[in-house]
C-alpha cells in the first residue's frame, strides 16, 4: 500500500476518458461500481466542458454482485451503442470491476457490434492516468486502422516528398487531449506554426478527431509527438508499421522551437529559415531588456509532468537566465528521459508523485519561485514563495478563456509573462531597495501587481520575536509549531524537515536539538545588519552567511562574518 | 413515539447508470466537523482522485484525509493487506500524534476483496491504546451513495458510545458550527433543553468526547440520509422524535413543535421563542417569492436532500415540482416529509441518467438540480442549473439560513436574467 494524500494522476480509466472525450465519435463503457462516475466532473466543471464525457458507466451496487455483473454489462454496452451511436467503442474497467473479472473487452467483443470495439486492458493497482491514456490511443488506432477494409487503406507514403514537387509534406500532430496543460491551444499554434513552415496537417489526434481522421493517419510522411507521455508508444508503433519517422523535439520554450523547426527541416528538406527569424517571439528581447536584469540567477524549482518539466528547465536557464536548483517529475514514463536532463544540470531529480517529499525538497531548497502544478502552487503558497504553474494536473483557472498556448513562438511569450508575473517586477525591486525604510516599501508590502498573494508572508510580531524569525524559514517553523500544538496541520516531512533547517539556528522550535548540527548563532549586531538587507535577498544572505560559518566551525555570526560570507559567495 | 402511518405518495422506480458520487465524498465535511479526526481511506487510486476532485479546490495542503492505495501485491494475499494497512497506520500516527480518532474506510475494492477493517481496526485499537480510537466504516459506492457515507460513519460511532442513564436530546446530522449554536439557543429558549435534560449534537465537533447514549436517549435527525444511525440508535434503547427536517420556516418550526411534544414543553413556549427568528426567516423569503413563484424545478438523485428541499421550495416559495429524483428512498425517515408533497411531485427513486435526461427535455424546466458532472452540460443546453454539492457544504438549516438557502436556488436564475451574451 502507498499513502496518498493528494495524487498527480488519477487511476488508467481516467486517462481512457481523456482519449474518449478528446475524440467527436468515440464511446467509452467502463464496468465500474457507482461513484465513479465522479470523473464526469474533471470535464465538466475543471475543463467547462458543454457536453458530458462519451462516457457510459455500469453503477454496479453490492446487491448486482450477488447476481450476473457480466449481463449487467452486456446490457449497458447494447444500450450505449444502440443510443449514442459511436464510430469505435471503448470497453474496459476501473479498479473494483478488475476485481470482479468480468472480462468486459471480450464480453463486447463478442456482441456483434458494427464498429470497431476497442478491449482496454489496464491494470489499475500497478498504473496511472497517463499510462492509460497512451495506452487507450495507442490501442484506438490500431483497432480503428485494423477495420479499415483491405481496399480502401491509407497506403503510406513512406518518402519524403519530391523536392521539386508541389506536394507539401504531410504531418499527423499527436497527442494533444482533453485535461492536458494548455493542450487546445498549442495544438491551434503548432498546426499554424506548421502551416507557415509550409507542412501541411493531415490531422490532430486524439483533440477533437474523429475515427474518420484516424484511418488517414498513414497517409502523412511522419508523426509530430508532441506529449511523449501521451504519444509516444503510439509513435513508436507508427514508426515500425508505417515507417513514419517521429519528431521528437517538443516545441516548449524559443530554444526547443528552432529546435522542433530544424528536426521538421532534417527531415523533409524544406527551408524553415523565415520561421527560425527569433523576433517571431518577443521573449528573447524581453529577456535581454535591462528590467529582466533581476531575473539573473533566480533559483527556481521545477517539477510537473515529464514534458513540461523538461522544457521548463531549458527555458528556465538559457531563456530567463534563472538558476534551476531542484526538478522533478511524477511521470515515472520519463523519468530516464529527465534524469538525461537533469545530469546536464547537475542536478539529482526527484522522481516521485510522494506530495510530502515534493514539499520537503521546496522547502529545503527555498526557490525563489517555483514552476509546478496545482499541488506545488498550493505548497509555495504556504511556504510563501511565487509560482507559476506549468503542467497538469491543474483547476479551473488553468484553463484559461484567452489564448495562451506554451508552444511555438507565441507560446515562449505566454510563458516569459506568467513566469515573471509572480515575482517582483525589476524596477519595483529596485524601488524597494532604495526605499525599503519608507512606510509604502517595506518588507511584507506585496508587490503592487498581485494583491497581496504569492509573496513572502509578513513578518508579523511572533515572528519578530523568533531570532531567526523572517520570510520562509520563519513560516515553515511557524507552521511546524502549529502542528505540534494546535494540531492543526502534522508534522510531516516537509515541516519536520524545514523546522530543523530553521532549528540550527533558530535554537528553538520543536525539533531544536539536533545533536548532529553545529549551533551557529547571530549576534545582535549580525541580526540588526543583517535586517537592512532587502527582504527578498535576505533569506539567500542568512543561508549563505549559515553555511559560512558552518564550514568555517564558527559558533557565532557577527557582521565581519555575514560580509565575508558575502564576499565569499559572491553573486 | 409511533412511526407515523407511511405515505403512498406514488413513486416510480429506475434502474441505470446512477449519475451519483459515492460515500467517500462524505469526508470531505466530515473531517472539517471533528477537526481532531483522520480519515484513512482504505482502497484505490481512484478513491483518492475522487477525493480530491469532489473537494474541488485543494485549500487543505495538509488534509485530514488520505488514502491507503492498494497495490497489486496487497491483492495477492489478505495477510499481506492487512500487514501493509497496519503499516501505514503506524507510520501516519507516527508523523500525527494530533489524531485521537482515526476512521478506517472501507472502499468498493477493499469491499471485493473483503479485507475486514472492523479487525484491523480491533487490533490497531489495542496496539494503540489509549492514543487513538481507531473506528472504521464504508464509504463504497457499492454500498453507499454519496451523504450515505455520513450515515454510516455515525453509525459506527453509535457503535462505538459509551452508555449512560442520563436524560438527553440528541440532535443528529452534521449542521456547521453556526448552525447548532442557532439550534442550541432555540431549543434553551423554548424550555426543550431544559426539559429535555440536556442537548447533545452528534457528530461531535471533537470526534474523541463521543457522546454517551442510552434508553432515556431521545434523537431527532436534522439530515434525511442517516437511515442507519437512526437505526443504531433504536437499537441501542434510543427513542426517535419524527418530525419534519428543519429547512425554511415550517420544516424548522415543525421540527421544534415536535422536540417540544415529545419532551412535554408547552406549545405557547416554542412560539415565543420562534415568533421572532420565524418573522425575520419569512421576511428574508419574501424577497424570492418573485424569482422563484411559479418556477418549475426538476430534481436530480443525489444528495438526498431532495425531498425536505423540494418540500419548502414548493410550500414556501411556490415553486413546482416537475420530478424529484432520490438516489433511495427510506419512508420511515421521509415519512413526515413525504405526507407535505403534492401527489403529482413526481418522485423517482433510483437513476438511469440518460432516460432522466430524455424525460428533462421533453419536461424543459426552469430550473435544475443537479450534481456537478452534469450542470455544465445541461447549462450549454440552455438549462438553468443549481449545483446540488453546494447544499451539502453550506449552512442551509434552521431559521436563519431559510433566506440563504432560497438563494442558492434563486441565483442561478437571477444571473440567467442579467446575461445579455
Amino acid at each position: 500500500m502507498e499513502l496518498a494524500l493528494w495524487t498527480y494522476e488519477g487511476p488508467p480509466h481516467v486517462g481512457a476518458m481523456r482519449i474518449a472525450t478528446s475524440m467527436r465519435d468515440v464511446h467509452y463503457v467502463i464496468h465500474a461500481p457507482q461513484g465513479d462516475t465522479y470523473a464526469d466532473l474533471l470535464f465538466t466543471m475543471i475543463e467547462r466542458h458543454k457536453r458530458r464525457p462519451p462516457v457510459t458507466y455500469t453503477t454496479f451496487q453490492a446487491r448486482d454482485l450477488g447476481g450476473d455483473t457480466a449481463d449487467l454489462l452486456k446490457r449497458t454496452i447494447a444500450e450505449a451503442y444502440e443510443r449514442y451511436k459511436p464510430n469505435a467503442l471503448m470497453v474496459g474497467e476501473s479498479c473494483t470491476a478488475e476485481l470482479i473479472q468480468d472480462q468486459p473487452g471480450s464480453l463486447a467483443r463478442g456482441m456483434n457490434i458494427p464498429v470497431p470495439v476497442v478491449p482496454l486492458e489496464l491494470p489499475s493497482y500497478s498504473k496511472k492516468e497517463n499510462w492509460g491514456a497512451s495506452e487507450s490511443l495507442y490501442y484506438l488506432v490500431r483497432h480503428v486502422l485494423a477495420a479499415v477494409p483491405e481496399g480502401d487503406r491509407v497506403e503510406p507514403r513512406n518518402q519524403a516528398p519530391d523536392e521539386t514537387s508541389s506536394r507539401r509534406p504531410l504531418a499527423n500532430v499527436l497527442g494533444p487531449t482533453s485535461l492536458g496543460f494548455r493542450c487546445r491551444d498549442d495544438a491551434v499554434e503548432i498546426c499554424k506554426l506548421l502551416e507557415d513552415l509550409g507542412v501541411e496537417v493531415n490531422l490532430v489526434a486524439p483533440l477533437d478527431a474523429t475515427t474518420a481522421d484516424l484511418k488517414r493517419i498513414p497517409a502523412a510522411d511522419f508523426n509530430i509527438c508532441l506529449y511523449p507521455e501521451i504519444a509516444r508508444t503510439l509513435c513508436k508503433w507508427l514508426e515500425k508499421t508505417c515507417g513514419q519517422p517521429t519528431i521528437n523535439t517538443v516545441p516548449i520554450g524559443v530554444g526547443a522551437t528552432l529546435a522542433f523547426i530544424a528536426e521538421i527541416e532534417a527531415l523533409t528538406g524544406i527551408d524553415g529559415s523565415v520561421m527560425k527569424n527569433a523576433g517571431l517571439s518577443r521573449l528573447p528581447w524581453y529577456s535581454r531588456s535591462v528590467d529582466s536584469t533581476y531575473l539573473t540567477g533566480k533559483r527556481v524549482c521545477i517539477f510537473g509532468d515529464g514534458t513540461h518539466v523538461i522544457a521548463a528547465a531549458r527555458i528556465a536557464r538559457d531563456e530567463l537566465g534563472f538558476e534551476v536548483v531542484g526538478l522533478g517529475t511524477f511521470s515515472r514514463e520519463m523519468a530516464r528521459d529527465l534524469k538525461a536532463v537533469a545530469a546536464e544540470f547537475g542536478i539529482e531529480p526527484l522522481i516521485t508523485d510522494d506530495y510530502l517529499d515534493i514539499e520537503a525538497a521546496i522547502a529545503e531548497l527555498q526557490p525563489e519561485l517555483v514552476l509546478g502544478t496545482q499541488m506545488e502552487r498550493h505548497m509555495a503558497k504556504r511556504l510563501g514563495i511565487p509560482c507559476a504553474v506549468i503542467s497538469s494536473p491543474v483547476h479551473v483557472q488553468d484553463f484559461p478563456a484567452r489564448y495562451s498556448p506554451q508552444m511555438g513562438f507565441e507560446g515562449a511569450n505566454v510563458i516569459f509573462d506568467t513566469w515573471v508575473h509572480p515575482l517582483t517586477m525589476g524596477l519595483e525591486e529596485h524601488l524597494l531597495h532604495m526605499f525599503r525604510d519608507d512606510f509604502e516599501f517595506n518588507d511584507s508590502a506585496a508587490p503592487s501587481h498581485l494583491h497581496g498573494e504569492g509573496v513572502a508572508p509578513p513578518v508579523s510580531d511572533t515572528h519578530a520575536s523568533i531570532p531567526a524569525g523572517e520570510n520562509a524559514i520563519a513560516f515553515t517553523a511557524e507552521a511546524a509549531a502549529n502542528s505540534a500544538s494546535a494540531g492543526a496541520a502534522s508534522a510531516g516531512a516537509a515541516t519536520a524537515r524545514a523546522a530543523t533547517v530553521g532549528a540550527a539556528t533558530v535554537g528553538a522550535g520543536p525539533d531544536a536539538h539536533d545533536p548532529v548540527e553545529v549551533l551557529t548563532r547571530w549576534n545582535g549586531d549580525a541580526e540588526a545588519e543583517l535586517k537592512k538587507i532587502p527582504f527578498f535577498v535576505r533569506g539567500k544572505a542568512r543561508r549563505n552567511t549559515e553555511a559560512y560559518a558552518r564550514e568555517l566551525g564558527q559558533s557565532e555570526i557577527t557582521i565581519d562574518t555575514l560580509y565575508e560570507a558575502k564576499a565569499h559567495y559572491g553573486r | 413515539m409511533n412511526a407515523p402511518a407511511l405515505c403512498d405518495i406514488p413513486v416510480t422506480i429506475e434502474r441505470g447508470q446512477r449519475e451519483v458520487f459515492c460515500g467517500l465524498t462524505g469526508i470531505v465535511w466530515l473531517h472539517r466537523k471533528m477537526q481532531d479526526a483522520f480519515f484513512l481511506v482504505v482502497g484505490s487510486r481512484t478513491c483518492a482522485h475522487l477525493l480530491q476532485s469532489a473537494a474541488g479546490v485543494m485549500i487543505f495542503s495538509e488534509p485530514r484525509f488520505a488514502t491507503a492505495i492498494m497495490q497489486e501485491k496487497d491483492l495477492a494475499g489478505l495477510a499481506n493487506a492487512n500487514e501493509e494497512l497496519d503499516r501505514i497506520v503506524h507510520r501516519l500516527l507516527d508523523r500525527r500524534p494530533d489524531i485521537k480518532t482515526l476512521f478506517l474506510v472501507g472502499s468498493c475494492p477493499s469491499e471485493v476483496i473483503k479485507l475486514d477493517l472492523g479487525k484491523a481496526a480491533e487490533r490497531l485499537s489495542l496496539t494503540h491504546q489509549g492514543r487513538v480510537r481507531v473506528l472504521n466504516y464504508t464509504g463504497s459506492g457499492i454500498e453507499t451513495t454519496f451523504t450515505e457515507g455520513e450515515d454510516t460513519c455515525l453509525e459506527a460511532m453509535v457503535q462505538a458510545a459509551p452508555e449512560t442513564e442520563a436524560a438527553q436530546l440528541l440532535v443528529v446530522g452534521t449542521l456547521p458550527d453556526v448552525v447548532e449554536d442557532q439550534f442550541q439557543r432555540l431549543l434553551d429558549d423554548a424550555g426543550i433543553s431544559e426539559a429535555a435534560g440536556q442537548v447533545v449534537f452528534f457528530p461531535p465537533r471533537r470526534a474523541e468526547t463521543l457522546p454517551a447514549i442510552g434508553p432515556n436517549t431521545r434523537f431527532m435527525l436534522v439530515q434525511p440520509f442517516l437511515n442507519a444511525t437512526r437505526r443504531a440508535l433504536l437499537g441501542k434503547g434510543c427513542q426517535h422524535i419524527p418530525a419534519l427536517f428543519p429547512f425554511g420556516v415550517n420544516g424548522t418550526t415543525a421540527w421544534l413543535n415536535a422536540a417540544a411534544e415529545a419532551c412535554g414543553v408547552d406549545s405557547k413556549r416554542v412560539d415565543a421563542a420562534c415568533a421572532a427568528p420565524a418573522a425575520r426567516a419569512s421576511k428574508a423569503l419574501a424577497h424570492y417569492r418573485d424569482t422563484l413563484g411559479g418556477k418549475r424545478i426538476w430534481f436530480m438523485p443525489d444528495s438526498q436532500l431532495e425531498i425536505p428541499l423540494a418540500r419548502f421550495l414548493e410550500q414556501e416559495c411556490g415553486a413546482r415540482l416537475l420530478e424529484i429524483g432520490v438516489p433511495y428512498l427510506d419512508r420511515q425517515t421521509l415519512g413526515a416529509e413525504l405526507a407535505c408533497l403534492p401527489d403529482n411531485s413526481g418522485i423517482v427513486e433510483g437513476q438511469d441518467v440518460d432516460r432522466q435526461l430524455d424525460r428533462l427535455r421533453e419536461a424543459n424546466p426552469d430550473l435544475v438540480v443537479c450534481g456537478l458532472g452534469l450542470a455544465n452540460p445541461l447549462e450549454a443546453e440552455g438549462y438553468c442549473s443549481k449545483w446540488s454539492i453546494e447544499l451539502v457544504f453550506s449552512p442551509i438549516h434552521g431559521f436563519e439560513q431559510a433566506g440563504d438557502l432560497a438563494e442558492l436556488f434563486a441565483r442561478p436564475l437571477r444571473r440567467k436574467s442579467r446575461l445579455t451574451v
